[in-house]
């Protein structure tokens, strides 16, 4: 029957939803409670923040670039060439730098967390570390989200920073525009509530990336077949509510710091 | 038994003789969103008791080893290990006390990612004990199951029977006061399996620790209640012909029920067709 299937679907979505916020909520309490596995942590800023670093470094210098490229055409037919500069870098620090960071991020780590956590899963690794006397949580989870929330943070400015020297490198040598003013605009007029906005969403996007990559990796059934399926959840999920907090956030940020 | 059964108030009987049991089932019921896997579950054991779970594949088996380490909650019914209502404990509360017992997985459950030394360290390393300390207790442990030469490789460089005498070597590095085995000799030829089983037998004689284990392999079964481990030439031997070790016994289940609970002298004499056939 179709309504049961409705009815059967709809249950589902609400017990994930509370089991979600139930797993969110203890791993977000443990960050603040002993015990806590430092060493964990440290790998797992290393995976994170080094491991990233290439791609961010790379999808923030293009996009940039790709910013300045689309930006001047419009421009020119006002005869407004000469504030690329700061389309870009308002652009990059306020919006595209955090959310394309996160998306980047929640690619390569959301799904390596789940599919390793699930890998645990099935092979009862996870059980054996609770029968040792050991919570998986604190172990596992935990390192994995500060980890993330910091290094994303880091990996934002890099991805800024790439994005306004991407920028430059377009509307210097294609556009032939002077760097001097392209700087001195990108620079000049920006102001501090650009900057806030542009640091709060990583956090956010952060812990959406290490708390959905967890989630469904603890939660995985099925075997190998199981952990695939955890592995397009995680980054389907976190991808989604990465753009969807941002749309939030954005909002409430505007309203706190109107635009100057 | 009805099913209005389990409902009744569930309670670990007191011992006769004032020594409390290490596990006592009571009532227990389990079930995952279907029809009972485990229903109305009732035993002990007591100190210095080893019992062999016997039963066909998917009775529940792993199930109940997991329930006793309160890895799973059962619906309804009391379940204490080592004085402890585990049923009414949080999983914060039941680390410390899981961290007591030690238990052998079916398929090893080691962490892929760390090396051997690692692996049976992983208890010692959390609580943080000096590495010369841990590497002195690590290759102690490998010496029990004989695979001093391990300390440095990985799980993926060992053999299936390799990782089960691993499993047992880190279950048994803090001395644990209960041990459950699952399965230790599923899926390993007959001279690996015998070589398990003379680990669990060398662990059952000179170290006294009450422990579970699970099989469905009669033959290890048998061959645990009718030997014992000499230490003194450092391998197992048959007892007298007739003895068996009075504090190894039997439990069976069938469809999530014991239909047994007895010596190797009642099982081989038991009258349930089921269990007959099953031995046979």
């Amino acid at each position: 029957m179709p309504s049961n299937t409705i009815d059967r679907t709809a249950k589902d979505i609400v017990f994930t939803v509370q089991e979600y916020s139930l797993f969110a909520w203890r791993a977000l309490v443990n960050l603040f409670t002993p015990p806590r596995y430092w060493p964990d942590f440290l790998v797992q800023a290393d995976i994170v923040g080094v491991g990233s670093a290439a791609i961010v470094l790379l999808s923030g210098f293009f996009t940039g670039g790709v910013l300045a490229l689309q930006s001047s055409a419009t421009l020119a037919q006002f005869g407004a060439t000469a504030v690329t500069g700061r389309f870009v870098s308002i652009t990059m620090i306020r919006e595209l730098g955090p959310v394309l960071t996160g998306i980047m991020v929640a690619g390569r780590n959301a799904s390596s967390m789940a599919s390793e956590l699930g890998s645990m899963v099935v092979t009862e690794q996870i059980d054996a570390m609770r029968a040792l006397g050991v919570d998986p949580m604190r172990k596992l989870v935990t390192p994995r989200i500060a980890s993330t929330i910091i290094m994303l943070m880091f990996l934002t400015i890099v991805a800024d920073a790439c994005g306004i020297f991407g920028g430059a490198a377009v509307t210097v040598f294609m556009n032939g525009q002077d760097a001097t003013q392209y700087f001195s605009e990108a620079y000049e007029f920006l102001h501090y509530p650009d900057i806030i906005q542009g640091m709060v969403k990583p956090l956010f996007s952060g812990y959406i990336i290490a708390s959905i990559g967890c989630f469904y990796g603890m939660r995985t059934t099925g075997g190998t077949e199981g952990v695939g399926r955890s592995t397009i959840q995680a980054v389907v999920t976190a991808s989604v509510l990465i753009i969807f907090v941002d749309f939030l956030l954005t909002q409430i940020l505007l309203t706190l710091f109107p635009p100057l | 038994m009805s099913d209005a059964s389990f409902l009744s108030p569930a309670r670990c009987p007191e011992p006769s003789d004032g020594t409390p049991p290490v596990v006592c089932f009571s009532n227990v019921y389990i079930s995952f969103l279907g029809p009972a896997v485990l229903a109305d579950l009732s035993f002990t054991v007591a100190p210095q008791e080893t019992r062999i779970l016997l039963g066909p594949a998917g009775v529940g088996k792993s199930v109940l080893l997991k329930l006793a380490m309160g890895l799973l909650r059962p619906s309804h019914g009391s379940i204490r290990l080592l004085g402890n209502e585990v049923t009414a404990m949080t999983e914060e509360e039941l680390f410390p006390l899981r961290a007591r017992t030690g238990m052998v997985f079916q398929e090893s459950a080691l962490f892929d990612s760390l090396s051997v030394r690692d692996n049976v360290a992983y208890q010692l390393i959390q609580a943080r004990v000096p590495d010369e300390e841990i590497d002195q207790r690590v290759r102690e442990a490998l010496r029990f199951v004989e695979l001093e030469r391990t300390f440095d490789m990985f799980p993926g460089d060992l053999s299936g029977g390799m990782k089960r005498r691993v499993a047992i070597a880190r279950a048994l590095i803090r001395q644990p006061e209960l041990i459950l085995y699952d399965s230790p000799t599923g899926g390993l030829d007959p001279v690996t399996s015998t070589t398990i089983i003379e680990l669990v037998m060398k662990q059952r004689d000179v170290y006294r620790t009450p422990s579970i284990m699970v099989t469905h392999r009669v033959q290890d079964a048998f061959m645990l209640c009718t030997h014992r481990f000499d230490t003194g030439v450092g391998h197992m031997v048959p007892l007298p012909k007739g003895e068996t070790d009075p504090n190894t016994t039997f439990l069976m289940l069938d469809q999530g029920r014991m239909i047994f609970d007895g010596s190797l002298h009642e099982l081989l004499h038991t009258e349930d067709p089921f269990v007959r056939e099953f031995l046979e």
